[in-house]
């Protein structure tokens, strides 16, 4: 399912003008990471996709759905939105009620419920967990079941706000099995990360946001090397992005597999 | 001369059965800057709540060993006597704040307000703060108002407005933007350098490397090992035990497989990194890949 946005306004009640004219449109089956500094307007932007703001001028189009004439709840079986706090969304008494509770709201049988629910704990490693209160959980785990509630849900769009936020290492790489898993049943995903070096290894596309615009869009390793732009974002390129520019490298590589691949090539010349 | 001295403590939390700390030995000096890393669950806030006097003061629980600050030890002190040498900011700026104050303003006198400091002191002391965070326009902001990232600023500045002796931080950048964090670990080591003790919870691997002078790495509640950044990153006890590390080391580490890094040593930051692969690529100076670093710009912190 596409997201189609265009020449997005939008003003809080306050008068902060978040976002300036963002014009842009995901297709089906995409993945792509929103970047940029604290108050760019990211997460302001996402709402727009789920539907919890609508545009104060321009138009957001949701599989063709104008979000003006949807309600959140009309939206919901098409986007599922991970918040970035696990904690603003989880209110059950254990990890399996938690994770039923979006299929079984959208009106999901209660077979297909049970299907999607062993599914989406499955995916997030839960499966040992599931009459464990959430809030008995470490926070990495409590981030777990957020992604797993909304996973559930089985819509054709999910958005996540700051995964990896506070993970340890092994935290990350569940979350990026999960992106991955997702990406290989077709799902569009849109990621808000500061993780830099976790937003290249995991995105074909980045979308770098600066005081409400988008500054870069495009394919991951040209939008990492625009050194420049992406400073003005408040954000540096990847580890081995700023290693492969020192080593006078000629593209931009965003992993250790490319890093690697070039420096055999160099090695061997 | 150890400002922090942590001899063989281990510690429970109520109504747990297994400890969170077990046996931990620790000595900090005045102004070193030691960042505590580890998995989830390591242990490394209940360390932050153990020096801060948060344990066993606040959460109760059996602590057993001494716990030391500034020549004083927790279980024979008050809270009230510890705040006065212990900063804490937490892992969750949002706990943090008073809620007993409209303004940022206000939020940072709120600490000075309790110790009873005077009032045009506390007035500057606040102005001073703003200014090294970065946070002077939010002056008149209501704290709840911020995003994650400038309430961590202003969680970070109201202990910094205390001038504690030893400065304690849980993930104090966790909802930063990246060039934010590298602005707010510049004040940390700069804190470090007028003689603040800076012990820092932090996962972001390449600054840990860039501005800690050493590293203690925890895992199940005890000290696996500790050292210089250089040491404990690229060891492969802590690439084993799910710790994260740098990509350069990991990177280096796969091209020594292949035999394309020479050095014995691993890299942990960008500059070695660098300096290690050009030797690699370029047995004859002067190669291009220096003469591009040279002009690489400056003032980067890099």
């Amino acid at each position: 399912m596409n997201i189609e946005i265009q020449d997005l306004y939008f003003k809080y009640p306050g008068g902060v003008e978040a976002l300036r004219g963002i014009s842009l449109t995901i297709e089906a089956g995409e993945q792509v990471a929103i970047i940029g500094q604290n108050g760019a307007g990211k997460t302001t932007l996402v709402k727009h996709v789920n539907g919890l703001l609508k545009p104060t001028s321009g138009m957001v189009r949701i599989g063709g759905w104008d979000t003006t004439e949807y309600s959140v709840a009309k939206l919901a079986p098409r986007v599922g939105y991970v918040f970035q706090n696990p904690d603003e969304q989880l209110f059950s008494k254990n990890v399996e009620t938690e994770v039923a509770f979006g299929p079984r709201n959208l009106g999901f049988d209660s077979e297909q419920v049970q299907r999607l629910v062993k599914d989406a704990l499955a995916m997030t490693r839960l499966s040992d967990k599931t009459q464990t209160n959430p809030y008995d959980l470490s926070a990495t785990w409590r981030k777990m079941v957020a992604l797993a509630s909304v996973i559930a849900m089985d819509t054709p769009i999910v958005i996540f706000d700051e995964p990896t936020t506070g993970q340890d290492a092994m935290s990350i790489s569940r979350v990026a099995d999960v992106i991955k898993t997702l990406r290989e049943r077709g799902k569009t995903i849109i990621t808000i990360t500061h993780d830099i070096d976790f937003c290249a290894e995991n995105f074909e596309r980045v979308i770098a946001m600066a005081q409400g615009r988008v500054l870069l869009d495009g394919k991951t390793n040209e939008v990492l090397a625009q050194e420049e732009i992406l400073a003005a974002t408040y954000v540096d390129p990847p580890q081995l992005t700023r290693l492969g520019r020192r080593l006078g490298f000629k593209q931009a590589v965003r992993n250790q597999e490319e890093f690697l691949a070039v420096l055999k090539d160099k090695n061997a010349s | 001369m150890a400002i922090v001295d942590l001899k063989d403590v281990t510690y429970t939390y109520p109504t747990t059965d297994s400890p969170a700390l077990r046996n931990i030995n620790l000595q900090v000096d005045e102004g070193e800057f030691v960042a505590v890393i580890g998995p989830n669950g390591a242990g490394k806030s209940t360390l932050c709540y153990t020096l801060a006097g948060f344990v066993p003061h606040f959460f109760k629980g059996e602590l057993t060993g001494t716990v030391e600050v500034a020549g004083s030890e927790s279980s024979q002190s008050t809270l009230h006597e510890w705040v006065l040498n212990v900063g804490l900011a937490f892992q969750n700026p949002f706990n943090q704040i008073s809620g007993a104050k409209y303004t940022v303003f206000e939020e940072l006198a709120f600490g000075l307000e309790n110790i009873g400091v005077p009032r045009d002191e506390m007035k500057a002391r606040v102005v001073d703060v703003m200014e090294l965070t970065g946070i002077s326009d939010l002056a008149d902001r209501s704290p709840y108002s911020l995003s994650g990232g400038q309430q961590q600023r202003v969680a970070l500045a109201s202990i910094l407005v205390m001038q504690p002796k030893i400065l304690v931080l849980d993930e104090p950048t966790s909802q930063m933007d990246p060039i934010g964090t590298r602005e707010v670990f510049g004040v940390i080591r700069k804190m470090a350098e007028q003689g603040m003790t800076v012990v820092l919870v932090e996962h972001k691997v390449e600054w840990i490397a860039q501005f800690a002078d050493r590293v203690v790495a925890l895992k199940d509640g005890q000290v696996l090992l500790e050292g210089t950044p250089a040491e404990v990153f690229t060891s492969s006890i802590v690439e084993e035990s799910g710790f994260g590390i740098s990509r350069y080391t990991s990177a280096a580490r796969k091209a020594r497989e292949l035999g394309l890094w020479k050095s014995h040593r691993l890299p942990v930051t960008l500059d070695e990194a660098a300096e290690g692969f050009s030797q690699a690529l370029t047995p004859d100076p002067p190669s291009a890949s220096l003469r591009d670093a040279s002009r690489s710009p400056g003032g980067t912190g890099e």
